[in-house]
């Protein structure tokens, strides 16, 4: 996804990339080459998933065959759980560039009688490396001897041994083990694995669980510290690190109309900047959808595909609604230059969401996106939570040089400036549309709180929807008042015979 | 089909119902597998009598075997028949042990 801070220096410890989305940025470049790493959580955290996909990716990206020795799952077990993720381990197999022991001990089955070794654990071991020539094997999970062989002991200097022995041999290896009270697990396996330590862990809040990983140790390199979100979807695990990348994307200046030709003529003649954040924020039933609609459109026009993400609404519900102001957006539907992506945001976590919205974008390619409501996401997670994801989704786009078009709802006593999930410092065009009560009438009223980087109109335009979509009028101002609505049309300022002069819609407020 | 270095077999007459059918892992010439080696046959010698079979497997030799019967540690004593199936690690030095892994009753009382 993104590149590294620094460029490798020679004296730094050399890295195996493992081909896991994210994972690389935030070891720096990998897992320690020829050591092993440990990976402990509690059942269910996704260390087997880990510990194949960095097999899998081997083979398929860097061409480095592997083994997994399983303790737990028989390989069939195994085969049937990923293929959900698509990986097809019995064509791996056939191909010989996977091998898959599966070492099972039934404790009830075994009597000990006299002093043993594990050497038969080592000839198998060594016999799977050497049918695929191995360079990467996983332990998943090596504890699962502590349980079934007595002579703790003995199990123990056989460990010690054979990691010895894999160092010699070069391997990277992943080890997992189960989470111990106070220790990093269960049986302490980190006393032969110390070279690096990666945690897992499966958090539930909110009634919505999150997974987390950390990079506990990594002895010799820098590595990212914190703990990071990260999914296991359809193709398998994948981390979402917050890159500092996101802050050296380029700004383009060409601008892109908003489908409302008035409102272009605000914003310096010419419309958003290309690559910009726009919010539209009021209260319910001010319009967002509406002028999200129109700023699709307009892109459709232009022959740019849009991808319309919609939390509220379903897809038919807001074609329907639009088609009575006069936008009809069935064609572009069908033309395959807009889409709809409905759901709801308390189906899953902040993370799979934005997982979710990150492959759409991926996948449909769009010039222009449209996330119609973000402030629901605030159902799911805290505020901070919820910028935090949005950061990410906006340095994500902007990379890509994507439009994104936000709506926010916002309560009816708050204050319309206030900025919804302190996502105000993320945007670059923040547009506010406000329900006004005058005169026995509802009339809508929008303005722009800001647009960076361009001049803008900073005058209050009535907002009307017709049947032909919709549009800015300019207003009236009389004693000091606007005038909107029918008080507008018909020049009425309540105190009977008062001059009144309009203000002309243009781009900045020098000329009227 | 499996290539073993060394088969005993007693009493040829009788291959069916009461032959005991023994596989012992071994790994090279090291102290313990010749140990085991040892101790099996004497136990054997003793309590069963003229009714067992015993296979050695090396597994320096054959290593791909191994994972058949899921051996682990060495040396490990596979008993195939009569079943169940029962596995008894170590050198075999700890007699009471052995019978009590493989099932024999005290020499002297048939199965």
């Amino acid at each position: 996804m993104s590149a590294t801070e620094a460029a490798p220096r020679t004296a730094e410890l050399e890295k195996c990339p493992t081909g896991i989305q994210g994972l690389d940025e935030i070891t720096g470049g990998g897992l320690p080459r020829g050591r092993p790493t440990l990976v402990c959580g509690d059942a269910g955290s996704g260390k087997t998933v880990l510990a194949m996909q960095f097999l899998v990716q081997g083979i398929r990206q860097f061409h480095e065959p592997g083994v997994f020795i399983a303790f737990e799952e028989s390989a069939h077990d195994l085969a049937t759980n990923m293929a959900s993720m698509g990986v097809d381990l019995n064509q791996l197999c056939a191909e010989n560039k996977l091998a898959i022991d599966w070492i099972h001990v039934d404790a009830s089955e075994i009597e000990e009688a006299g002093e043993y070794d594990l050497e038969g654990l080592f000839i198998r071991i060594h016999c799977a490396l050497e049918r695929v020539h191995a360079q990467r094997i996983a332990l998943d999970s090596i504890e699962a001897l502590f349980t079934s062989l007595k002579d703790q002991g003995m199990l123990r200097s056989e460990l010690r041994r054979l990691f010895s022995w894999m160092k010699e041999q070069q391997l990277t290896a992943i080890i997992t083990g189960e989470r111990g009270e106070g220790r990093f697990t269960r049986h302490g396996l980190e006393e032969y694995v110390a070279d690096c330590v990666i945690s897992l862990d499966h958090q539930l809040s909110n009634q919505i669980s999150t997974r987390h990983m950390q990079v506990i140790k990594y002895r010799g390199s820098a590595h990212g510290a914190n703990q990071y979100p990260f999914l296991i979807g359809k193709t398998g695990l994948s981390v979402f690190p917050i890159t500092s990348v996101g802050l050296d994307c380029p700004a383009p200046s060409e601008q892109i109309s908003s489908g409302v030709p008035r409102l272009d003529a605000m914003l310096r003649g010419g419309g958003f900047y290309r690559g910009g954040t726009i919010l539209v924020s009021g209260a319910a039933g001010s319009g967002k959808t509406s002028l999200a609609a129109h700023f699709v459109r307009a892109a459709c026009e232009r022959g740019e595909r849009a991808l319309y993400f919609a939390f509220e609404e379903s897809r038919q519900q807001i074609i329907r609604n639009m088609l009575s102001i006069g936008v009809d957006l069935a064609p572009w539907i069908e033309r395959n230059l807009l889409h709809f992506n409905a759901s709801r945001p308390s189906l899953c976590g902040l993370e799979t969401h934005l997982a979710g919205i990150l492959a759409a974008v991926e996948e449909f390619a769009p010039r222009v996106i449209v996330i119609d409501p973000m402030t629901d996401f605030i159902a799911v997670g805290s505020l901070g939570e919820v910028k935090c994801m949005l950061t990410r989704l906006v340095d994500f786009i902007k990379m890509k040089q994507i439009t994104a078009f936000f709506t926010s709802l916002t309560l009816a006593d708050h204050s319309l400036e206030q900025s919804e999930a302190g996502i105000s410092s993320l945007i670059d065009c923040w547009l506010l549309v406000r329900n006004l009560e005058q005169n026995g009438e509802r009339t809508r009223a929008l303005y722009l709180l800001k647009s960076r980087g361009m001049a803008h109109s900073s005058q209050v335009r009535e907002f009307l929807l017709t049947d032909t979509g919709v549009d800015l009028v300019d207003v009236c101002v009389s004693a000091g008042e606007v005038l909107t609505g029918s008080a507008r049309s018909c020049g009425w300022s309540g105190g009977g015979g008062t001059w009144k002069r309009r203000s002309k819609i243009c781009a900045d407020n020098s000329k009227w | 089909m499996a290539v073993v270095t060394s088969i005993e077999e007693h009493s040829p007459q009788q291959n069916g119902e009461g032959c005991w059918q023994l596989r012992l892992y071994v790994a090279g010439q090291t102290q313990k597998s010749l140990a085991a080696i040892a101790n099996l046959h004497k136990i054997c010698n003793e309590h069963l009598q003229e009714r067992y079979r015993i296979e050695v497997i090396d597994l320096v030799k054959q290593p791909q075997l191994a994972a058949g019967d899921q051996i682990l540690a060495v040396p490990t004593l596979v008993r195939n028949l009569p079943p169940p199936l029962r596995k008894i690690i170590g050198d075999l030095s700890n007699t009471e042990r052995v019978l009590v892994g493989l099932d024999i009753r005290i020499a002297g009382q048939k199965e």
